[in-house]
């Protein structure tokens, strides 16, 4: 299993690294959410990065794309953790792109395919439909009609909904899951902002009799499996991202801890708020470990995928519930001040512990693939 | 790279054909060959384990072969640990020496002393045993008090010891001791201190064990009375004993957290409960499988940091943050379990002897107290907590 990155993701990183500080620091979050943004990210950004390739950087180069892997586009989520950067990277070049790589055939490849590269077409997967994940148990239908589909049903909760050119939209075959492409623009479609507290872009979307012509059917050897993959790469590089938080907001009130001064002497020299820290430090580094091995895993195609991606979730999970709440409670008052930044880092952790599986799914699903 | 990978075959080829089957299945504590001067085997196929491995040095791969060692490069002596660990091969010898004692001499001890001390380790001859604490010197070990008085005599230079140790693992099984006593009285705390191999035959040491709760009686008080060290037996420099202390016990981390590999004793957690979860009752049975879970993926993170510390270490990153959290994590992971377990079999976890129960039930309840002592032996939890908050995180003093 590779923990460490190569030459060229570490350069990606560094790279990445620089221009997020500089483009994206917190305080463009913050504006973002002072502004009510409708898309949740800054549209100008998403192009910059674009142009950097970000969107194909995990792609293989067959597909287009830079080859540098879920490790190197990993290190990238871990970046916008840090910074609270928002950036459509989720939906379009994990969860849209996963799927559509997957795709069987040549005349789908052909023409999907490109719009990874060019942002501009932003892709989405809309597949849940009630406020938990819950991906086997959608309803949105699919039925013949005419030369092509009809869809109907209600997807809550897609993540980068607002402003997506296209739909991924998981839906019930007689029974059977399949996954269909629906301009977002179609008649029938109704996209709807969800203002979530960590202010990002999610979306509701209405499918009221969706007429969609035969090849919007994406041809996948096995839409169920699809899914599922594409699934457990987002929730690693979720996983990322919230390693990514964890690690700043750790730093952050380590500092903190150094610098305020009560009873005339810096609190972090209290052995009881040093032994809290170094709990929570412990914790990232299990955490650093458990999304090295599950982005690799990705790249590796090794079996352990969906048992590693459980871990990696729920390590999350659980590490930014506790750290975020130790990490207010140790800043006192200032902790809970919109002015300060930790609020945006609590609320934005929050809503990845509820994204694509929550702790008590992923404890379930991890024991299941253990075969207990 | 390709010249790794035929040494891995190799390695594994090897073990696959001389490791005995018995020797694979994880440790129980009775079944733990200490090398030593009393060294003894419950079968054959420990006896041969042991001679096997000897003639290859590999009681210790990466040292060099001239001390006995296995004579190979750090890279080939993890793959080795990392075949026997995949292979699940128990450790063909238990011995502070090897795991403490030899890293510290090879790296400060004078010729005289490898040949002396390191040679018949690797013949798993000599056992060691470690002659810190004291009863006023635990957590605050250089407030230390044994003292060492240096004379010339008819034999040549020596110190005379005084004075005594406590908790001393096996001291009532060692040959021999490393110790760390009070060469000068009047010095600063951590000064003064010096490190010193004792032999635990010479007049005038006498040992007394004490019981443990879980039954068994490992520890020991040691008692010096006027003990003749002499000189050459002193490791590094007079007075700077508290500096040779400071490596070993980070090979005693090192060490303890490496028991995760198969060293110590160790249970399933997944097979031991499963029975006793199919008998519980639905809704408690959920309950007992969310937190059965949890443990099981505390265990895998862990081993996965291991994996990530080690290849980081390989490749000249600086791991020493992440590596000052493994003795805490993997000692307060094992209490854990054993708590879970104990509860997960209701009162038959607490049975201590007879035949109303199980051997497994016997076993988890003593296991369960033993791990009591991991989290307080090699710097309690609270003083790793103090390292990684002030060495790893620089919080202020
Ligand atoms: C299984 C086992 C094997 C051992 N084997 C050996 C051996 O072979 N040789 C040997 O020399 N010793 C051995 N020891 C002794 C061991 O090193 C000491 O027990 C340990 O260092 C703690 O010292 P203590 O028992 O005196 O506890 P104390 O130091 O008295 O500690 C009592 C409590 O106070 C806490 N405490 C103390 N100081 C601080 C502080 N600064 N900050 C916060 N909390 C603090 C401790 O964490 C602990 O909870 C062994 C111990 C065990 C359990």
């Amino acid at each position: 299993m590779g923990f460490l990155l190569t030459e060229e993701q570490t350069m990606l990183r560094e790279s990445a690294l620089a221009f997020i500080a500089e483009q994206s620091p917190v305080a463009r979050q913050r504006a973002l959410r002072d502004d009510a943004a409708p898309l949740g990210y800054d549209a100008a950004l998403w192009q910059q990065a674009v142009e950097l390739g970000w969107p194909i950087a995990a792609l293989p180069e067959s597909a287009g794309g830079l080859a540098m892997g879920h490790a190197g586009l990993g290190a990238i989520f871990e970046l916008m953790g840090r910074h609270l950067a928002a950036l459509p990277l989720l939906s379009h070049s994990v969860l849209a792109a996963e799927l559509l790589l997957q795709l069987q055939d040549g005349a789908q490849q052909q023409r999907w395919w490109p719009l990874l590269a060019a942002g501009d077409g932003r892709l989405a997967l809309a597949i849940d439909e009630s406020q938990r994940h819950l991906p086997q148990g959608f309803k949105t239908t699919a039925q013949a009609s005419g030369d092509g589909w009809r869809l109907d049903g209600e997807k809550w909760f897609v993540i980068d909904g607002v402003g997506a050119r296209w739909l991924l939209v998981a839906a019930q075959v007689a029974g059977e899951a399949a996954l269909f492409i629906v301009d977002a623009a179609a008649a029938g479609v109704t996209v709807t902002p969800l203002h979530m507290a960590d202010s990002h872009n999610h979306a509701r979307v209405r499918l009221d009799a969706v007429q969609l012509p035969a090849d919007a059917r994406l041809e996948l050897h096995d839409a169920a499996t699809a899914l599922e993959r594409a699934l457990d790469c987002a929730r690693i590089c979720l996983a990322a991202e919230a390693h990514g938080i964890a690690r700043e907001v750790l730093e952050r009130t380590v500092a903190y801890l150094k610098e305020r001064v009560q009873f005339d002497v810096p609190i972090g020299s209290f052995q009881a708020l040093q032994h809290r820290v170094a709990r929570l430090y412990c914790e990232v580094e299990l955490l650093d470990s458990c999304v090295r091995a599950a982005l690799s895993a990705i790249d590796e195609d090794s079996s352990e995928l969906p048992l590693l991606a459980s871990l990696a979730k729920v390590r999350a999970n659980d590490l930014c519930e506790r750290l975020l709440n130790e990490a207010v409670q140790l800043h006192g008052g200032i902790g809970v001040t919109d002015e300060f930044d930790l609020g945006l880092f609590l609320k934005r952790a929050r809503v990845i512990g509820q994204t694509l599986g929550d702790t008590l799914y992923h404890r379930d699903r991890y024991a299941r693939l253990k075969g207990f | 790279m390709s010249d790794n990978n035929s040494f891995r075959a190799e390695v594994a080829a090897w073990l696959e054909a001389n490791c005995p089957a018995s020797m694979r299945r994880p440790i129980v504590a009775e079944e733990m060959v200490w090398g030593g001067s009393r060294l003894q085997f419950q079968n054959e196929d420990q006896r041969l384990w042991f001679e096997r491995c000897r003639e290859r040095g590999w009681f210790a791969p990466g040292w060099p072969r001239e001390y006995g060692g296995g004579g190979l490069t750090p890279k080939q002596a993890r793959i080795v640990e990392e075949e026997m660990a995949r292979l699940s091969c128990r450790q063909p010898q238990y011995n502070l020496g090897v795991w403490m004692l030899g890293p510290v001499l090879l790296e400060v001890g004078t010729e005289e002393q490898k040949r002396e001390h390191l040679i018949p380790m690797m013949r798993g001859e000599r056992r060691w045993c470690q002659g810190f604490s004291e009863p006023n010197a635990g957590s605050d070990l250089a407030s230390l008090k044994t003292s060492a008085r240096r004379v010339q005599d008819a034999d040549g230079e020596a110190y005379i010891v005084n004075g005594s140790k406590i908790w001393t693992s096996y001291g009532d099984q060692a040959d021999w001791m490393y110790a760390l006593v009070r060469t000068d009285a009047s010095a600063r705390k951590q000064q003064g201190i010096s490190f010193v191999l004792i032999d635990m035959h010479a007049p005038g040491v006498s040992v007394k064990p004490i019981e443990l709760i879980s039954g068994k009686s490992s520890f020991c008080e040691v008692f010096f009375d006027n003990v003749r060290v002499p000189v050459r037996q002193l490791v590094g420099p007079e007075g700077e004993g508290w500096a040779v202390a400071k490596k070993l016990l980070q090979h005693e981390r090192a060490a303890m957290s490496k028991f995760a590999e198969g060293g110590a004793p160790s249970h399933d957690a997944l097979a031991v409960a499963r029975p006793y979860l199919q008998e519980a009752a639905p809704a408690q049975a959920a309950v007992w499988r969310d937190r059965l879970a949890a443990q099981l993926m505390d265990a895998h993170a862990f081993a996965l940091t291991h994996q990530r510390v080690t290849a980081q270490a390989m490749a000249r990153q600086d791991v020493s943050g992440p590596a000052a959290i493994m003795k805490l994590v993997q000692t307060e992971q094992e209490v854990a379990k054993y708590e879970l377990l104990v509860q997960v079999m209701g009162l038959n976890g607490l049975s201590w002897e007879g035949e109303d129960f199980t051997a497994l039930e016997h076993d988890i309840c003593r296991q369960w107290l033993l791990t009591k002592t991991y989290t307080i032996g090699g710097g309690t939890s609270e003083v790793q907590l103090n390292i990684i908050a002030k060495r790893v995180l620089g919080l202020p003093a």
